[in-house]
């Protein structure tokens, strides 16, 4: 997994529904592909997602092998004040990579 | 036919289906997790138990057409106040013929705003894709469309 990309409003106000862009880089192997010489390629994927806002979970998503590879998630959130998204994606071999991102809330 | 017999049998069945269910929520995240070549029905039925899903209310957007089957955008969302009170837990995505049907379940919080997600699938080839909505009354919500795709993207 590379450095993820991460969109968020340039600013928002408390009681706005923002939408969150996020892109991460993975292969997200399904499995069902072989090699060559007939091997099957071994299942390989983020396997989860985690975003708080605030140290509060506000979203989450369970992946599985039909999700495209380099997957982009867009979601919402509520602005209940200012704070700091903390983002994580963990793969199947247990690797996580955290990014936290402020919101900035006038 | 003894009834004792019987009994025994019945108890032994009922063990084993007991202790195969625990044994795959221990080791699965998601109920929709699930071994290559089960069936969406399963995977359906698995989520929503007795319940009966109602049609409609779910707005799954997809490409009539996909030209390449191993990225297939897709937007699905529900209309929900998303209050303490009412609103949207989950929402699972499935392709019912992919190798493995289970696409993502996504979880939210009344805090989301909005229950609505955007992401890419696989599709394996032309298809129907489900989406079912959880709402915090218990209550399912879902909603069927079909996929046509002309490259299919599952690898196999």
């Amino acid at each position: 997994m590379t450095r993820p990309r991460i969109r968020l409003p340039d600013q928002a106000k408390v009681g706005d529904v923002i939408e969150i862009k996020t892109l991460i880089s993975h292969v997200m192997e399904t499995g069902q592909r072989k090699e060559a010489d007939g091997r099957p390629i071994p299942r390989f994927i983020i396997n989860s997602f985690s975003a708080k806002f605030a140290g509060v979970e506000v979203f989450n998503a369970v992946l599985h092998p039909g999700i495209s590879a380099n997957p982009y998630l867009a979601f919402h959130m509520r602005v209940p004040g200012p704070g700091e998204f903390e983002f994580t994606w963990a793969d199947d071999s247990g690797v996580k990579v955290v990014e936290k991102q402020r919101l900035n809330v006038v | 036919m003894s009834p004792k017999m019987n009994d025994s049998m019945l108890d032994r069945r009922d063990f084993v289906l007991g202790a195969g269910a625990v044994a795959a929520t221990f080791l699965t995240a998601s109920a929709l997790a699930q071994e290559a070549g089960q069936n969406w029905e399963d995977a359906l039925k698995r989520i929503v138990g007795d319940a009966r899903p109602t049609e409609g209310r779910v707005a799954l957007d997809m490409p009539e057409i996909a030209e390449n089957g191993n990225t297939v955008p897709f937007t699905i969302a529900v209309d929900s106040p998303m209050t303490e009170k009412e609103f949207v837990r989950a929402i699972h995505v499935i392709a019912t013929a992919n190798p493995q049907p289970g696409v993502a379940t996504f979880r939210f919080t009344p805090q989301s705003g909005k229950a609505a997600v955007a992401s890419r699938m696989r599709l394996a080839r032309s298809q129907d894709v489900i989406g079912l909505a959880e709402l915090s009354d218990g209550r399912f919500l879902i909603t069927r469309r079909p996929v046509k795709v002309t490259i299919g993207g599952c690898g196999g």
